[in-house]
Protein backbone atom coordinates (compact mmCIF):
# COMPACT_ATOMS: atom_id res chain seq x y z
CA UNK A 1 0.00 0.00 0.00
CA UNK A 2 2.70 2.44 0.94
CA UNK A 3 4.51 1.45 -2.18
CA UNK A 4 1.59 2.51 -4.35
CA UNK A 5 1.31 5.98 -2.88
CA UNK A 6 5.03 6.41 -3.40
CA UNK A 7 4.67 5.79 -7.10
CA UNK A 8 1.87 8.30 -7.55
CA UNK A 9 3.86 10.85 -5.59
CA UNK A 10 6.92 10.50 -7.84
CA UNK A 11 4.71 10.66 -10.91
CA UNK A 12 3.26 13.93 -9.76
CA UNK A 13 6.62 15.55 -9.27
CA UNK A 14 8.09 14.06 -12.44
CA UNK A 15 5.51 15.42 -14.79
CA UNK A 16 4.19 18.94 -14.55
CA UNK A 17 0.67 19.02 -15.84
CA UNK A 18 -0.67 22.08 -17.57
CA UNK A 19 -3.51 23.71 -15.68
CA UNK A 20 -4.23 26.44 -18.21
CA UNK A 21 -6.24 24.23 -20.57
CA UNK A 22 -7.87 26.38 -23.24
CA UNK A 23 -11.05 25.57 -25.09
CA UNK A 24 -11.18 25.63 -28.88
CA UNK A 25 -13.22 28.80 -28.72
CA UNK A 26 -10.52 30.56 -26.71
CA UNK A 27 -7.88 29.34 -29.15
CA UNK A 28 -9.84 30.66 -32.11
CA UNK A 29 -10.22 34.03 -30.43
CA UNK A 30 -6.48 34.12 -29.88
CA UNK A 31 -5.77 33.24 -33.49
CA UNK A 32 -8.11 36.02 -34.60
CA UNK A 33 -5.76 38.47 -32.92
CA UNK A 34 -2.69 36.78 -34.40
CA UNK A 35 -3.50 35.84 -37.99
CA UNK A 36 0.16 35.09 -38.80
CA UNK A 37 0.24 32.38 -36.17
CA UNK A 38 -2.87 30.85 -37.65
CA UNK A 39 -1.30 30.93 -41.11
CA UNK A 40 1.82 29.17 -39.83
CA UNK A 41 -0.34 26.57 -38.12
CA UNK A 42 -2.13 25.85 -41.39
CA UNK A 43 1.13 25.72 -43.35
CA UNK A 44 2.68 23.29 -40.87
CA UNK A 45 -0.28 20.95 -41.04
CA UNK A 46 -0.46 21.30 -44.82
CA UNK A 47 3.21 20.38 -45.26
CA UNK A 48 2.92 17.37 -43.01
CA UNK A 49 -0.15 16.30 -44.97
CA UNK A 50 1.67 16.70 -48.29
CA UNK A 51 4.61 14.61 -47.05
CA UNK A 52 2.43 11.83 -45.72
CA UNK A 53 0.09 11.86 -48.72
CA UNK A 54 2.91 11.75 -51.25
CA UNK A 55 4.55 8.71 -49.68
CA UNK A 56 1.16 7.12 -49.06
CA UNK A 57 0.09 7.73 -52.64
CA UNK A 58 3.31 6.22 -53.99
CA UNK A 59 2.93 3.08 -51.88
CA UNK A 60 -0.76 2.59 -52.59
CA UNK A 61 -0.38 3.33 -56.31
CA UNK A 62 2.46 0.86 -56.80
CA UNK A 63 0.69 -1.82 -54.74
CA UNK A 64 -2.67 -1.43 -56.49
CA UNK A 65 -1.13 -1.48 -59.95
CA UNK A 66 1.38 -4.18 -59.16
CA UNK A 67 -0.30 -6.83 -57.04
CA UNK A 68 -2.82 -7.93 -59.72
CA UNK A 69 0.07 -8.24 -62.19
CA UNK A 70 2.00 -10.72 -60.08
CA UNK A 71 1.69 -14.01 -61.93
CA UNK A 72 3.45 -17.36 -61.52
CA UNK A 73 5.04 -16.68 -64.91
CA UNK A 74 7.09 -13.90 -63.36
CA UNK A 75 8.83 -16.48 -61.23
CA UNK A 76 9.74 -18.98 -63.90
CA UNK A 77 13.26 -20.31 -63.83
CA UNK A 78 14.43 -18.89 -67.18
CA UNK A 79 14.10 -15.28 -68.22
CA UNK A 80 12.92 -14.44 -71.72
CA UNK A 81 11.40 -11.31 -73.19
CA UNK A 82 7.90 -12.86 -73.07
CA UNK A 83 7.65 -13.83 -69.43
CA UNK A 84 9.96 -11.11 -68.00
CA UNK A 85 10.76 -13.48 -65.16
CA UNK A 86 12.29 -11.77 -62.18
CA UNK A 87 13.44 -14.96 -60.47
CA UNK A 88 17.00 -14.90 -61.86
CA UNK A 89 17.28 -11.23 -60.87
CA UNK A 90 15.95 -12.05 -57.41
CA UNK A 91 18.53 -14.82 -56.95
CA UNK A 92 21.25 -12.51 -58.26
CA UNK A 93 20.20 -9.88 -55.73
CA UNK A 94 20.60 -12.37 -52.90
CA UNK A 95 23.99 -13.51 -54.21
CA UNK A 96 25.17 -9.93 -54.74
CA UNK A 97 24.07 -8.98 -51.23
CA UNK A 98 25.78 -11.96 -49.60
CA UNK A 99 29.00 -11.46 -51.54
CA UNK A 100 29.16 -7.73 -50.78
CA UNK A 101 28.54 -8.41 -47.09
CA UNK A 102 31.19 -11.13 -46.99
CA UNK A 103 33.68 -8.55 -48.27
CA UNK A 104 32.52 -5.38 -46.50
CA UNK A 105 31.36 -6.99 -43.23
CA UNK A 106 34.68 -8.20 -41.79
CA UNK A 107 36.58 -5.14 -43.08
CA UNK A 108 34.05 -2.72 -41.63
CA UNK A 109 33.82 -4.52 -38.30
CA UNK A 110 37.60 -4.95 -37.97
CA UNK A 111 38.19 -1.31 -38.85
CA UNK A 112 35.72 -0.27 -36.16
CA UNK A 113 37.45 -2.59 -33.66
CA UNK A 114 40.73 -0.88 -34.44
CA UNK A 115 39.24 2.59 -34.03
CA UNK A 116 37.51 1.83 -30.73
CA UNK A 117 39.63 -0.85 -29.03
CA UNK A 118 43.17 -0.43 -30.32
CA UNK A 119 43.76 3.16 -31.37
CA UNK A 120 45.20 5.27 -28.57
CA UNK A 121 43.67 8.60 -27.63
CA UNK A 122 44.75 11.38 -29.95
CA UNK A 123 45.73 8.92 -32.69
CA UNK A 124 45.90 10.87 -35.95
CA UNK A 125 44.75 7.87 -37.95
CA UNK A 126 41.33 7.81 -36.26
CA UNK A 127 40.50 11.30 -37.48
CA UNK A 128 41.63 10.53 -41.01
CA UNK A 129 39.63 7.30 -41.16
CA UNK A 130 36.53 9.15 -39.94
CA UNK A 131 36.92 11.85 -42.58
CA UNK A 132 37.38 9.31 -45.37
CA UNK A 133 34.37 7.34 -44.15
CA UNK A 134 32.31 10.53 -44.18
CA UNK A 135 33.52 11.26 -47.70
CA UNK A 136 32.60 7.76 -48.85
CA UNK A 137 29.10 8.20 -47.40
CA UNK A 138 28.51 11.31 -49.47
CA UNK A 139 29.74 10.00 -52.82
CA UNK A 140 26.78 9.36 -55.15
CA UNK A 141 26.32 5.85 -56.47
CA UNK A 142 27.03 6.77 -60.08
CA UNK A 143 30.54 7.84 -59.09
CA UNK A 144 31.02 4.43 -57.46
CA UNK A 145 29.75 2.88 -60.67
CA UNK A 146 32.21 4.90 -62.72
CA UNK A 147 35.08 3.99 -60.40
CA UNK A 148 34.08 0.31 -60.45
CA UNK A 149 33.99 0.35 -64.23
CA UNK A 150 37.46 1.93 -64.39
CA UNK A 151 39.12 -0.06 -61.60
CA UNK A 152 37.53 -3.47 -61.15
CA UNK A 153 36.14 -3.99 -64.64
CA UNK A 154 38.96 -2.51 -66.72
CA UNK A 155 42.13 -2.16 -64.66
CA UNK A 156 41.82 -5.45 -62.75
CA UNK A 157 40.21 -7.01 -65.81
CA UNK A 158 37.37 -8.64 -63.89
CA UNK A 159 34.95 -7.75 -66.72
CA UNK A 160 31.26 -7.04 -66.12
CA UNK A 161 30.71 -9.59 -63.40
CA UNK A 162 29.18 -10.53 -60.08
CA UNK A 163 32.49 -9.95 -58.34
CA UNK A 164 33.08 -6.49 -59.88
CA UNK A 165 29.62 -5.43 -58.76
CA UNK A 166 30.08 -6.87 -55.29
CA UNK A 167 33.46 -5.19 -54.80
CA UNK A 168 32.04 -1.83 -55.90
CA UNK A 169 29.06 -2.19 -53.57
CA UNK A 170 31.23 -3.28 -50.66
CA UNK A 171 33.18 -0.01 -50.84
CA UNK A 172 29.85 1.79 -50.95
CA UNK A 173 28.43 0.13 -47.82
CA UNK A 174 31.72 -0.03 -45.91
CA UNK A 175 31.20 3.31 -44.09
CA UNK A 176 27.66 2.29 -43.05
CA UNK A 177 28.88 -0.91 -41.40
CA UNK A 178 31.93 0.81 -39.94
CA UNK A 179 30.03 3.66 -38.33
CA UNK A 180 27.24 1.55 -36.79
CA UNK A 181 29.77 -0.97 -35.47
CA UNK A 182 31.82 1.84 -33.98
CA UNK A 183 28.76 3.18 -32.17
CA UNK A 184 27.84 -0.29 -30.97
CA UNK A 185 31.35 -0.90 -29.61
CA UNK A 186 31.42 2.47 -27.86
CA UNK A 187 28.15 1.56 -26.15
CA UNK A 188 29.70 -1.53 -24.54
CA UNK A 189 30.45 -0.52 -20.92
CA UNK A 190 34.12 -0.42 -19.94
CA UNK A 191 33.41 -2.65 -16.95
CA UNK A 192 32.98 -5.59 -19.36
CA UNK A 193 36.49 -5.07 -20.68
CA UNK A 194 37.96 -4.54 -17.22
CA UNK A 195 36.25 -7.68 -15.96
CA UNK A 196 37.67 -9.69 -18.80
CA UNK A 197 41.18 -8.31 -18.31
CA UNK A 198 40.87 -8.90 -14.59
CA UNK A 199 40.17 -12.58 -15.22
CA UNK A 200 43.39 -12.78 -17.18
CA UNK A 201 42.11 -12.67 -20.74
CA UNK A 202 44.25 -11.00 -23.38
CA UNK A 203 43.20 -8.10 -25.55
CA UNK A 204 42.25 -10.28 -28.52
CA UNK A 205 40.22 -12.68 -26.41
CA UNK A 206 38.43 -9.78 -24.76
CA UNK A 207 37.51 -8.31 -28.13
CA UNK A 208 36.19 -11.52 -29.64
CA UNK A 209 34.59 -13.13 -26.59
CA UNK A 210 33.29 -10.16 -24.65
CA UNK A 211 33.09 -6.91 -26.61
CA UNK A 212 31.94 -8.08 -30.03
CA UNK A 213 29.23 -10.48 -28.76
CA UNK A 214 27.65 -7.76 -26.64
CA UNK A 215 27.72 -5.38 -29.63
CA UNK A 216 25.99 -7.81 -31.98
CA UNK A 217 22.55 -6.11 -32.16
CA UNK A 218 24.11 -2.76 -33.08
CA UNK A 219 26.33 -4.34 -35.71
CA UNK A 220 23.35 -6.25 -37.06
CA UNK A 221 21.25 -3.13 -37.54
CA UNK A 222 24.13 -1.60 -39.50
CA UNK A 223 24.43 -4.69 -41.66
CA UNK A 224 20.72 -4.60 -42.38
CA UNK A 225 20.99 -0.94 -43.39
CA UNK A 226 23.76 -1.99 -45.76
CA UNK A 227 21.53 -4.73 -47.20
CA UNK A 228 18.88 -2.10 -47.89
CA UNK A 229 21.33 0.02 -49.84
CA UNK A 230 22.58 -2.97 -51.84
CA UNK A 231 19.09 -4.16 -52.74
CA UNK A 232 18.02 -0.71 -53.93
CA UNK A 233 21.18 0.09 -55.86
CA UNK A 234 21.07 0.55 -59.63
CA UNK A 235 23.48 3.20 -60.86
CA UNK A 236 26.57 1.60 -59.34
CA UNK A 237 25.76 -1.79 -60.86
CA UNK A 238 24.82 -1.16 -64.49
CA UNK A 239 28.43 -0.74 -65.63
CA UNK A 240 30.05 -3.03 -63.10
CA UNK A 241 27.81 -6.12 -62.90
CA UNK A 242 26.18 -5.78 -66.30
CA UNK A 243 22.68 -6.85 -67.21
CA UNK A 244 22.56 -10.55 -68.07
CA UNK A 245 19.33 -11.97 -66.68
CA UNK A 246 20.59 -15.41 -65.76
CA UNK A 247 21.60 -17.11 -62.55
CA UNK A 248 25.40 -16.72 -62.64
CA UNK A 249 27.50 -19.84 -63.11
CA UNK A 250 30.54 -18.36 -61.38
CA UNK A 251 31.93 -15.17 -59.86
CA UNK A 252 32.98 -13.82 -63.23
CA UNK A 253 29.61 -14.06 -64.97
CA UNK A 254 27.60 -10.93 -65.58
CA UNK A 255 24.38 -10.52 -63.58
CA UNK A 256 21.51 -8.13 -63.06
CA UNK A 257 19.95 -7.48 -59.67
CA UNK A 258 16.27 -6.78 -59.12
CA UNK A 259 16.67 -2.99 -59.21
CA UNK A 260 18.67 -3.09 -62.44
CA UNK A 261 16.11 -5.52 -63.83
CA UNK A 262 13.34 -3.09 -63.00
CA UNK A 263 15.19 -0.18 -64.57
CA UNK A 264 15.82 -2.11 -67.79
CA UNK A 265 12.20 -3.27 -67.95
CA UNK A 266 10.89 0.25 -67.52
CA UNK A 267 13.36 1.55 -70.12
CA UNK A 268 12.15 -0.98 -72.69
CA UNK A 269 8.66 0.26 -71.95
CA UNK A 270 6.82 -2.77 -73.36
CA UNK A 271 6.02 -4.52 -70.11
CA UNK A 272 4.46 -1.95 -67.83
CA UNK A 273 2.45 -4.48 -65.81
CA UNK A 274 5.44 -6.70 -65.21
CA UNK A 275 7.42 -3.64 -64.14
CA UNK A 276 4.75 -2.78 -61.57
CA UNK A 277 4.88 -6.33 -60.27
CA UNK A 278 8.67 -6.12 -59.98
CA UNK A 279 8.29 -2.82 -58.15
CA UNK A 280 5.95 -4.49 -55.64
CA UNK A 281 8.43 -7.27 -54.89
CA UNK A 282 11.26 -4.75 -54.54
CA UNK A 283 9.11 -2.58 -52.30
CA UNK A 284 8.17 -5.53 -50.09
CA UNK A 285 11.85 -6.42 -49.71
CA UNK A 286 12.70 -2.86 -48.72
CA UNK A 287 9.81 -2.66 -46.24
CA UNK A 288 10.90 -5.91 -44.58
CA UNK A 289 14.51 -4.73 -44.38
CA UNK A 290 13.46 -1.36 -42.97
CA UNK A 291 11.17 -2.96 -40.43
CA UNK A 292 13.85 -5.40 -39.27
CA UNK A 293 16.46 -2.68 -38.80
CA UNK A 294 13.96 -0.49 -36.94
CA UNK A 295 12.96 -3.36 -34.67
CA UNK A 296 16.55 -4.21 -33.78
CA UNK A 297 17.42 -0.57 -33.14
CA UNK A 298 14.41 -0.23 -30.81
CA UNK A 299 15.29 -3.41 -28.95
CA UNK A 300 18.82 -2.09 -28.60
CA UNK A 301 17.58 1.18 -27.13
CA UNK A 302 15.35 -0.67 -24.65
CA UNK A 303 18.20 -2.99 -23.63
CA UNK A 304 20.60 -0.15 -23.00
CA UNK A 305 18.05 1.56 -20.75
CA UNK A 306 17.70 -1.67 -18.79
CA UNK A 307 21.47 -1.91 -18.49
CA UNK A 308 21.78 1.58 -17.12
CA UNK A 309 19.22 0.88 -14.43
CA UNK B 1 52.35 -18.23 -30.03
CA UNK B 2 49.71 -16.27 -28.19
CA UNK B 3 51.83 -13.16 -28.49
CA UNK B 4 52.16 -13.71 -32.22
CA UNK B 5 48.39 -14.04 -32.59
CA UNK B 6 47.84 -10.78 -30.71
CA UNK B 7 50.30 -8.86 -32.87
CA UNK B 8 49.02 -10.45 -36.05
CA UNK B 9 45.38 -9.56 -35.34
CA UNK B 10 46.40 -6.06 -34.30
CA UNK B 11 47.90 -5.69 -37.75
CA UNK B 12 44.76 -7.11 -39.39
CA UNK B 13 42.59 -4.57 -37.57
CA UNK B 14 44.97 -1.78 -38.56
CA UNK B 15 44.87 -2.89 -42.18
CA UNK B 16 41.07 -2.95 -42.15
CA UNK B 17 41.10 0.63 -40.86
CA UNK B 18 43.30 1.59 -43.78
CA UNK B 19 40.86 0.17 -46.35
CA UNK B 20 38.55 3.17 -46.31
CA UNK B 21 41.53 5.52 -46.75
CA UNK B 22 42.78 3.37 -49.61
CA UNK B 23 39.31 3.35 -51.17
CA UNK B 24 39.04 7.14 -51.18
CA UNK B 25 42.59 7.42 -52.54
CA UNK B 26 41.90 4.89 -55.29
CA UNK B 27 38.65 6.57 -56.29
CA UNK B 28 40.41 9.94 -56.55
CA UNK B 29 43.39 8.53 -58.43
CA UNK B 30 41.37 6.56 -60.96
CA UNK B 31 38.82 9.27 -61.64
CA UNK B 32 41.40 12.04 -61.98
CA UNK B 33 43.91 9.93 -63.92
CA UNK B 34 41.27 9.02 -66.47
CA UNK B 35 39.42 12.30 -66.59
CA UNK B 36 42.00 15.05 -66.28
CA UNK B 37 44.18 14.18 -69.33
CA UNK B 38 41.04 14.10 -71.47
CA UNK B 39 40.03 17.48 -70.11
CA UNK B 40 43.43 18.82 -71.11
CA UNK B 41 43.10 17.36 -74.57
CA UNK B 42 39.86 19.21 -75.19
CA UNK B 43 40.91 22.24 -73.18
CA UNK B 44 39.68 22.71 -69.64
CA UNK B 45 37.95 26.00 -70.38
CA UNK B 46 36.31 24.71 -73.53
CA UNK B 47 35.17 21.63 -71.66
CA UNK B 48 33.63 23.48 -68.73
CA UNK B 49 31.99 26.30 -70.69
CA UNK B 50 31.28 24.66 -74.04
CA UNK B 51 27.59 24.69 -74.82
CA UNK B 52 27.59 21.91 -77.39
CA UNK B 53 27.91 18.23 -76.59
CA UNK B 54 28.22 16.29 -79.83
CA UNK B 55 30.59 13.32 -79.37
CA UNK B 56 30.20 12.40 -83.06
CA UNK B 57 31.89 15.69 -84.01
CA UNK B 58 34.32 15.63 -81.10
CA UNK B 59 32.56 18.54 -79.44
CA UNK B 60 32.56 18.10 -75.70
CA UNK B 61 31.07 20.97 -73.71
CA UNK B 62 29.43 20.00 -70.43
CA UNK B 63 27.98 23.38 -69.49
CA UNK B 64 24.46 22.15 -70.39
CA UNK B 65 24.77 19.30 -67.90
CA UNK B 66 26.30 21.41 -65.14
CA UNK B 67 23.45 23.88 -65.55
CA UNK B 68 20.99 20.99 -65.78
CA UNK B 69 22.19 19.55 -62.47
CA UNK B 70 22.12 22.97 -60.79
CA UNK B 71 18.66 23.90 -62.06
CA UNK B 72 17.10 20.55 -61.20
CA UNK B 73 18.67 20.62 -57.74
CA UNK B 74 17.48 24.20 -57.18
CA UNK B 75 13.99 23.16 -58.25
CA UNK B 76 14.08 20.23 -55.86
CA UNK B 77 15.10 22.59 -53.03
CA UNK B 78 12.29 25.03 -53.81
CA UNK B 79 9.85 22.17 -53.33
CA UNK B 80 11.61 20.04 -50.76
CA UNK B 81 12.96 22.60 -48.28
CA UNK B 82 9.75 24.40 -47.21
CA UNK B 83 7.72 21.19 -47.07
CA UNK B 84 10.50 19.25 -45.37
CA UNK B 85 11.27 21.93 -42.82
CA UNK B 86 7.63 22.51 -41.91
CA UNK B 87 7.07 18.76 -41.65
CA UNK B 88 10.06 18.54 -39.31
CA UNK B 89 8.55 21.33 -37.20
CA UNK B 90 5.27 19.44 -37.21
CA UNK B 91 6.93 16.23 -36.04
CA UNK B 92 8.94 17.94 -33.31
CA UNK B 93 6.46 20.50 -31.98
CA UNK B 94 2.91 19.90 -33.22
CA UNK B 95 2.48 16.16 -33.53
CA UNK B 96 0.71 14.16 -30.80
CA UNK B 97 2.69 11.11 -29.67
CA UNK B 98 0.29 8.54 -31.09
CA UNK B 99 0.41 10.13 -34.55
CA UNK B 100 4.19 10.40 -34.42
CA UNK B 101 4.45 6.64 -33.95
CA UNK B 102 2.53 6.18 -37.21
CA UNK B 103 4.14 8.87 -39.36
CA UNK B 104 7.79 8.44 -38.43
CA UNK B 105 8.18 4.88 -39.79
CA UNK B 106 6.71 6.04 -43.10
CA UNK B 107 9.25 8.82 -43.37
CA UNK B 108 12.04 6.37 -42.56
CA UNK B 109 10.66 4.07 -45.22
CA UNK B 110 10.62 6.97 -47.68
CA UNK B 111 14.39 7.22 -47.27
CA UNK B 112 14.79 3.53 -47.97
CA UNK B 113 12.73 3.27 -51.16
CA UNK B 114 15.08 2.62 -54.10
CA UNK B 115 15.43 5.40 -56.64
CA UNK B 116 14.21 3.19 -59.50
CA UNK B 117 10.85 2.95 -57.79
CA UNK B 118 10.68 6.74 -57.43
CA UNK B 119 11.70 7.02 -61.07
CA UNK B 120 9.07 4.59 -62.22
CA UNK B 121 6.44 6.33 -60.13
CA UNK B 122 7.48 9.63 -61.74
CA UNK B 123 7.31 8.08 -65.18
CA UNK B 124 3.83 6.65 -64.67
CA UNK B 125 2.23 9.41 -62.57
CA UNK B 126 4.09 12.74 -62.72
CA UNK B 127 4.99 12.71 -66.42
CA UNK B 128 1.41 12.16 -67.63
CA UNK B 129 0.22 14.71 -65.06
CA UNK B 130 2.58 17.42 -66.34
CA UNK B 131 1.67 16.51 -69.90
CA UNK B 132 -2.03 16.97 -69.16
CA UNK B 133 -1.73 20.19 -67.19
CA UNK B 134 0.74 22.04 -69.40
CA UNK B 135 0.20 20.31 -72.73
CA UNK B 136 3.89 19.56 -73.21
CA UNK B 137 5.91 16.38 -73.59
CA UNK B 138 5.93 15.66 -69.85
CA UNK B 139 9.61 14.75 -69.51
CA UNK B 140 10.62 18.16 -68.21
CA UNK B 141 12.80 19.97 -65.72
CA UNK B 142 9.66 20.60 -63.65
CA UNK B 143 8.87 16.87 -63.42
CA UNK B 144 12.42 16.05 -62.37
CA UNK B 145 12.41 18.83 -59.78
CA UNK B 146 9.13 17.69 -58.23
CA UNK B 147 10.30 14.09 -58.07
CA UNK B 148 13.68 15.02 -56.60
CA UNK B 149 11.96 17.37 -54.15
CA UNK B 150 9.99 14.38 -52.94
CA UNK B 151 13.11 12.24 -52.72
CA UNK B 152 15.08 14.68 -50.57
CA UNK B 153 12.18 15.14 -48.12
CA UNK B 154 13.20 12.35 -45.71
CA UNK B 155 16.80 13.62 -45.53
CA UNK B 156 15.76 17.19 -44.77
CA UNK B 157 13.03 16.09 -42.37
CA UNK B 158 15.14 13.79 -40.21
CA UNK B 159 18.17 16.07 -39.93
CA UNK B 160 16.03 19.16 -39.23
CA UNK B 161 13.88 17.29 -36.73
CA UNK B 162 16.97 16.22 -34.79
CA UNK B 163 18.25 19.80 -34.84
CA UNK B 164 14.93 21.22 -33.64
CA UNK B 165 14.67 18.65 -30.84
CA UNK B 166 18.18 19.52 -29.70
CA UNK B 167 17.17 23.12 -28.89
CA UNK B 168 16.69 23.47 -25.12
CA UNK B 169 13.04 23.65 -24.15
CA UNK B 170 13.72 26.84 -22.19
CA UNK B 171 13.76 28.88 -25.40
CA UNK B 172 10.24 27.81 -26.22
CA UNK B 173 8.96 28.19 -22.68
CA UNK B 174 10.51 31.63 -22.36
CA UNK B 175 8.81 32.87 -25.52
CA UNK B 176 5.53 31.37 -24.37
CA UNK B 177 5.84 33.07 -20.99
CA UNK B 178 6.32 36.40 -22.73
CA UNK B 179 2.92 35.94 -24.30
CA UNK B 180 3.81 34.64 -27.74
CA UNK B 181 1.55 32.07 -29.34
CA UNK B 182 2.70 28.48 -29.74
CA UNK B 183 3.50 29.05 -33.43
CA UNK B 184 5.35 32.30 -32.82
CA UNK B 185 7.44 30.71 -30.08
CA UNK B 186 8.37 27.83 -32.36
CA UNK B 187 9.16 29.89 -35.47
CA UNK B 188 10.81 32.86 -33.78
CA UNK B 189 12.90 31.12 -31.12
CA UNK B 190 13.25 27.36 -31.67
CA UNK B 191 13.70 27.29 -35.45
CA UNK B 192 16.27 30.11 -35.57
CA UNK B 193 18.22 28.39 -32.79
CA UNK B 194 18.30 25.20 -34.85
CA UNK B 195 19.47 27.11 -37.93
CA UNK B 196 22.84 25.47 -38.48
CA UNK B 197 21.45 21.96 -38.03
CA UNK B 198 18.71 22.73 -40.52
CA UNK B 199 21.28 24.12 -42.97
CA UNK B 200 23.25 20.87 -42.61
CA UNK B 201 20.10 18.95 -43.51
CA UNK B 202 19.53 21.12 -46.57
CA UNK B 203 23.11 20.65 -47.72
CA UNK B 204 22.77 16.91 -47.29
CA UNK B 205 19.63 17.17 -49.43
CA UNK B 206 21.58 19.08 -52.09
CA UNK B 207 24.15 16.28 -52.12
CA UNK B 208 21.45 13.69 -52.60
CA UNK B 209 19.69 15.67 -55.32
CA UNK B 210 22.80 16.44 -57.35
CA UNK B 211 24.00 12.83 -57.14
CA UNK B 212 20.67 11.23 -57.92
CA UNK B 213 20.80 9.34 -61.18
CA UNK B 214 18.19 6.76 -62.01
CA UNK B 215 15.08 8.69 -61.00
CA UNK B 216 16.21 11.75 -62.96
CA UNK B 217 16.97 9.78 -66.11
CA UNK B 218 13.51 8.29 -66.10
CA UNK B 219 11.65 11.62 -66.02
CA UNK B 220 13.91 14.44 -67.25
CA UNK B 221 13.91 13.93 -71.02
CA UNK B 222 17.72 14.00 -71.21
CA UNK B 223 18.18 16.25 -74.25
CA UNK B 224 21.86 17.28 -74.42
CA UNK B 225 21.39 21.02 -74.78
CA UNK B 226 21.45 24.07 -72.57
CA UNK B 227 18.23 23.93 -70.52
CA UNK B 228 15.65 26.27 -72.00
CA UNK B 229 12.92 26.40 -69.43
CA UNK B 230 10.93 24.68 -66.76
CA UNK B 231 8.78 22.87 -69.28
CA UNK B 232 11.63 21.66 -71.47
CA UNK B 233 13.73 18.55 -71.15
CA UNK B 234 17.02 18.65 -69.32
CA UNK B 235 20.02 16.36 -68.86
CA UNK B 236 22.07 16.27 -65.67
CA UNK B 237 25.72 15.27 -65.25
CA UNK B 238 24.73 11.96 -63.66
CA UNK B 239 22.31 11.18 -66.49
CA UNK B 240 24.96 11.98 -69.10
CA UNK B 241 27.28 9.37 -67.63
CA UNK B 242 24.71 6.58 -67.44
CA UNK B 243 23.15 7.22 -70.83
CA UNK B 244 26.34 7.28 -72.88
CA UNK B 245 28.67 5.04 -70.90
CA UNK B 246 27.15 1.94 -72.51
CA UNK B 247 28.51 2.63 -75.99
CA UNK B 248 31.21 5.27 -75.48
CA UNK B 249 34.80 4.50 -76.47
CA UNK B 250 38.19 6.26 -76.32
CA UNK B 251 38.00 10.04 -75.91
CA UNK B 252 34.22 10.00 -75.59
CA UNK B 253 34.49 7.56 -72.67
CA UNK B 254 37.19 9.64 -71.06
CA UNK B 255 35.01 12.72 -71.38
CA UNK B 256 32.29 10.88 -69.48
CA UNK B 257 34.79 10.12 -66.74
CA UNK B 258 35.69 13.83 -66.81
CA UNK B 259 31.98 14.57 -66.28
CA UNK B 260 32.21 12.26 -63.28
CA UNK B 261 35.24 14.20 -62.01
CA UNK B 262 33.30 17.47 -62.14
CA UNK B 263 30.41 15.83 -60.29
CA UNK B 264 32.86 14.40 -57.74
CA UNK B 265 34.38 17.83 -57.08
CA UNK B 266 30.88 19.29 -56.61
CA UNK B 267 30.13 16.54 -54.06
CA UNK B 268 33.43 17.06 -52.23
CA UNK B 269 32.64 20.76 -51.83
CA UNK B 270 29.15 19.94 -50.56
CA UNK B 271 30.59 17.37 -48.13
CA UNK B 272 33.08 19.89 -46.83
CA UNK B 273 30.31 22.45 -46.22
CA UNK B 274 28.28 19.79 -44.46
CA UNK B 275 31.05 18.76 -42.09
CA UNK B 276 31.87 22.39 -41.27
CA UNK B 277 28.23 23.04 -40.41
CA UNK B 278 27.97 19.84 -38.42
CA UNK B 279 30.99 20.77 -36.35
CA UNK B 280 29.41 24.16 -35.73
CA UNK B 281 26.22 22.49 -34.48
CA UNK B 282 28.11 20.30 -32.05
CA UNK B 283 30.06 23.26 -30.68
Amino acid sequence: MTNKTDITKTNNTDKIEGINKRSIKQKLAEYKKKPMSFLMLILVYLSAAITVLSIGFLLVYVLIKGIPSITPELFSWEYNSDNCSMLPALINTVLMTLLSLVIAGPIGIFAAVYLVEYAKKGNRLVGIVRITAETLTGIPSIVYGLFGALFFVTALNLKLSLISGALTLSIMVLPVIMRTTEEALLAVPDSYREGSFGLGAGKLRTVFKIVLPSAVPGILSGVILAVGRIVGETAALIYTAGSVAKVPSNLLSSTRTLSVHMYLLSKEGFHTNQTYATAVILLILVVIINFASDKIAKKLAADSINCNR
Amino acid sequence: MQKFKEVFMHLVFLLAAFVSIAAVALICIFLFANGVPAMKEVGFFKFMTGEVWRPGNDLYGILPFILGSIYVTAGALVIGVPIGLLTAVFLAKFCPAWLYKIIKPFINLMAGIPSVIYGFFGMCVLVPLVRQIFGVNGNTMLTASVLLGMMILPTIISVSETAIRAVPDKYYQGALALGATHERSVFRTVVPAAKSGIMAGIILGVGRAIGETMAVIMVAGNQPRVPEGLLKGVRTMTANIVIEMGYATDLHREMLVATGVVLFVFILIINLLFSILKRKTVA
